[in-house]
């Protein structure tokens, strides 16, 4: 609460309440790591619950799951650039590279929602089996979360071109960027536990 | 959308239909009262839109008394219906619905706000804080809280209550065997209720590690602000885990999807294990602060500072832990096998372990100490001769083997009473008698308080001992009648009169804070108890912003060390500066309200006007983005004021220990 500045420290760390508020969102990613997990555990149960429906290797495209992969990395990595930059205190450089990675984002959630559309015309619904239940439901979250770090990330945009780089909107950043990242690590688990291990496995 | 209006109002049963028009009535007078004394502004400023801890705290508190009455009413009507072999006074159908709101309201609506309430009005005062971490979140929380709360409590009026007991088991809670939408209640209220306590434990972290003030080190915090730590790490390690369970569930009974189905590859028990997974680490939510409580009366009525300190915070680490490795233990008779068995059986058992070390530091601080019989330490003292009770036959339970003969009976029921009642009902009621001066500015009257821990006490014993006997004879839980050749009819008996026992005994709680508030002296000194920890230093009922210059502390039991030391407590005039405080918020209320709007919508599976309210979520997250409110300052003057009304009354600031 008090407006404790300490200058020696980036940016987003200089005040009391910003130093409070990203612990906050570390504890609050802890949280979201146990519900994931609890997702990823649920999967393990019910995965290979096909009930004479479609089995991975009936509906997954590789293909497709790389390019979503590549477009959330390669997001990720623009991401950690826009942090860099606004290290640097350069509003420009951050700006642009965080409107690259929402891109990226938005391109892979475009790929998401295209891949769902084609297993459902397949026939393959959260209602046909177990397995397609807890698999819509993981990916679900995860594509929720990222729809949701968009909207997010567009009311800070809005911020930094309104007030610029201050310490309140060089944490909000730097937060959201920790989301961001979390949501790529995720996506790591979600390509290994379920695509390759789906189709190779 | 198909909306079924004649099947949104339950009509018919008379005892609903009375609860109807008592509501009615009691929304009128609330109505009628505020306008007629012109109090909504004074509602709106200092209650609805607070984002001060301590009128949270309050507030908390108060629906949690609120939920003691629903819960409480739910408990009378199944020993009311059971007092005799083969009643007719509730059907088994309107049984089921009473148990299972009793349940999920005495846990999660009467326990975990009465703890949460304490926590918010003592844990910054104990850490000599001026706040928590995030102001307008913990009003976010305790709205969200309140929202859930109401949704899942007109459940019984509106539409039908729940009816497939608190744990809610799969297949009986799905569409197919439970197509009404009272199990829709329970999946969606106690999700925005769950997500208002994660915020919660996100909240206290962050407020325990980074705000203490100066000197206090982990290990001189007091034994309450440590539960409380420990406890909101469990909040954020099993919430998430009922979140998923919940919103599994949802999607199961709403859009017909196959996570605990019989049919298409779900399984059921999935179920029972997340639910479990976060269900017993959430009986250690509501019972480690209440150990706190305990830690906090016992050492200040005995005159000692607490025996084993170290243990203690050992333990208490020790038993989160372990509250998240014995989920199985709720249903070794669902066929895991022995092996598995065996290994929950073990950790059930190592739990008794830190339990007992900390059932004999609360000994040890007593031995030789000058002890006062308050109210508060009579509630202390009766909780450990019945929560052994509990706990001994918690261990009963955990042998896997055994179990099979007492799982699903009475003796489980009595079981689970002992622990939660003493563990944390018994708890609740020291801490507001320890706590309420500091609240409130006047003292709970003893000699009515005393009345109230022996009628309860002997009420609570009258009840539920009857029970294990019964369990042991073979009467199962969740029965709505028995026949008269059981021979169960005496001991049911006996068990009902008791519940009216201990109602008389609430009865006189509430009398008390209606007495109290109506006569009892105020002008309490700031330290009625002669107590040990910070927020004793401060004025009763405490100002807005806590201390007007934050304590130094140098040892465990600071303010004690304070007085015995005569140091610290003299207010300096020069070391006073502003002090920034946090604004009012009307957000976190307007939230709860579209959540509630929302959430009700989706109860009744009205999806696209669920749709519409969520939009109001949408907005009200917008306006939190956009919200640069930096709060506002107090000047030096206004504290000197404040200060000075307090520390020139007779006994302001005692310079002494007794």
């Amino acid at each position: 609460m008090s407006a404790n500045v300490n200058t020696s420290l980036p940016l987003e760390y200089q005040t009391e309440q910003s130093r409070l508020n990203i612990l906050g969102f570390w504890i609050f990613l802890g949280a979201e790591i146990v519900l994931f997990s609890t997702l990823f555990a649920v999967y393990g149960v019910l995965g290979e619950r096909y009930a004479h429906g479609p089995t991975p290797n009936d509906i997954f495209k590789l293909k497709d799951v790389m390019i979503e992969t590549l477009l959330l990395l390669t997001s990720s990595f623009t991401c950690g650039l826009a942090v860099f930059e606004m290290r640097r205190h350069r509003l420009k450089g951050l700006l642009t590279w965080l409107i690259v990675t929402l891109l990226l984002g938005f391109g892979f959630l475009f790929m998401e929602i295209n891949e769902f559309i084609h297993y459902v015309h397949e026939g393959a619904t959260m209602q046909t089996s177990a397995f397609l239940s807890s698999f819509f439901i993981l990916l679900g979250t995860h594509g929720a979360h990222v729809t949701f770090g968009i909207f997010w990330a567009v009311m800070i945009i809005i911020q930094l071109i309104q007030r610029g780089l201050t310490p309140v909107t060089a944490r909000k950043t730097f937060i959201i960027s920790l989301y961001w990242h979390f949501l790529d690590v995720v996506w790591i688990f979600i390509f290994t536990f379920v695509y390759l291990k789906g189709m190779v496995g | 959308m198909g909306i079924k209006w004649n099947e949104i109002l339950i009509t018919g049963d008379p005892l609903i239909v009375g609860s109807q028009i008592a509501i009615v009535m009691t929304v009128i007078a609330i109505v009628g009262g505020l306008t007629y004394f012109k109090k909504w502004g004074w509602l709106w400023r200092e209650w609805l839109t607070t984002v001060d801890h301590k009128k949270i705290g309050i507030m908390y508190i108060l629906s949690g008394v609120l939920m003691f009455f629903r819960g409480g009413i739910d408990g009378l009507l199944m020993k009311a219906q059971t007092a005799r072999p083969e009643m007719n006074f509730l059907d088994a159908q309107h049984y089921n619905e009473i148990f299972t709101t009793h349940g999920v309201i005495m846990i999660l609506f009467m326990a975990m706000p009465f703890l949460i309430g304490l926590m918010n009005v003592v844990v910054p005062l104990q850490i000599g804080a001026r706040d928590v971490a995030f102001p307008q979140l913990n009003a976010l929380s305790f709205w969200l809280f309140f929202s859930g709360a109401m949704l899942f409590n007109i459940s019984f009026v509106v539409g039908g209550s729940p009816d497939a007991g608190w744990t809610s088991y799969f297949p009986l809670a799905g569409k197919e065997f439970s197509p009404g939408v009272g199990n829709n209640y329970y999946a969606i209220a106690l999700q925005i209720a769950g997500l208002g306590t994660l915020m919660t434990g996100i909240n206290f972290i962050v407020t325990i590690l980074k705000m203490r003030t100066k000197g206090m080190t982990l290990m001189k915090m007091p034994m309450f602000t440590w539960t409380t730590l420990i406890t909101s790490i469990i909040i954020v390690a099993a919430f998430p885990i009922f979140t998923v369970a919940l919103a599994l569930m949802t999607f199961d009974r709403l859009y017909g999807t196959h996570f605990f189905t019989l049919s298409s590859g779900g399984s059921d028990m999935l179920w029972a294990n997340l639910f479990w997974l976060w269900g017993h680490p959430e009986v250690y939510i509501v019972v480690l602060p209440a150990f706190g409580i305990f830690s906090e009366v016992i050492a200040t009525f005995s005159r000692k500072s607490l025996y084993g300190y170290k243990s203690m915070v050992i333990s208490i680490v020790g038993i989160a832990l372990l509250s998240m490795l014995v989920w199985v233990h709720h249903f070794f008779t669902m066929g895991a096998g022995p092996a598995v068995n065996s290994v929950f059986s073990i950790t059930t058992m190592l739990i008794a372990v830190p339990t007992g070390v900390k059932i004999f530091n609360w000994l040890f601080t007593m031995r030789k100490g000058r002890i006062k019989f308050t109210t508060a330490m009579l509630w202390s003292l009766g909780f450990i001769p019945n929560f052994v009770i509990g706990g001994v036959t918690g261990v009963m339970l955990g042998m896997a083997a055994a179990d099979y003969q007492y799982h699903n009976t009475l003796f489980l029921v009595a079981h689970f009473h002992y622990v939660l009642i003493p563990g944390v009902v018994f708890a609740v009621f020291a801490g507001l008698y320890y706590w309420w001066p500091k609240m409130f500015g006047f003292m709970l009257n003893e000699k009515l308080g005393k009345y109230h821990f022996w009628l309860f006490n002997i009420g609570f014993n009258v009840t539920f001992m009857p029970m294990f006997f019964l369990g042991l004879q073979g009467a199962v839980r969740r029965a709505y009648t028995y026949s008269a050749e059981s021979g169960f009819a005496p001991l049911f008996l006996v068990s009902a009169i008791g519940s009216i026992i201990l109602a008389l005994g609430f009865a006189v709680f509430c009398y008390n804070i209606y007495w109290s508030f109506r006569y009892a002296k105020r002008n309490v000194s700031s330290d009625p108890w002669d107590a040990r920890t910070l927020e004793w230093a401060t004025a009763s009922p405490v100002q807005f912003y806590n201390f007007a210059v934050l304590p130094e502390v140098k040892e465990l039991d600071a303010f004690w060390h304070m007085k015995k030391r005569n140091s610290g407590l003299v207010l300096k005039e020069e070391e006073i500066e502003e002090i920034h405080m946090p604004s009012n918020s009307g957000l976190p209320f307007y939230m709860a309200v579209v959540f509630g709007i929302t959430g009700f919508f989706l109860v009744f599976e009205w999806h696209i006007a669920a749709a519409v309210a969520a939009i109001g979520i949408v907005i009200g997250l917008i306006i939190r983005s956009f919200d640069y409110d930096d709060g506002y300052h107090v000047t030096v003057q206004e504290i000197k004021n404040i200060e000075s009304k307090w520390r020139k009354v007779e006994g302001g600031v005692k310079h002494h220990v007794g």
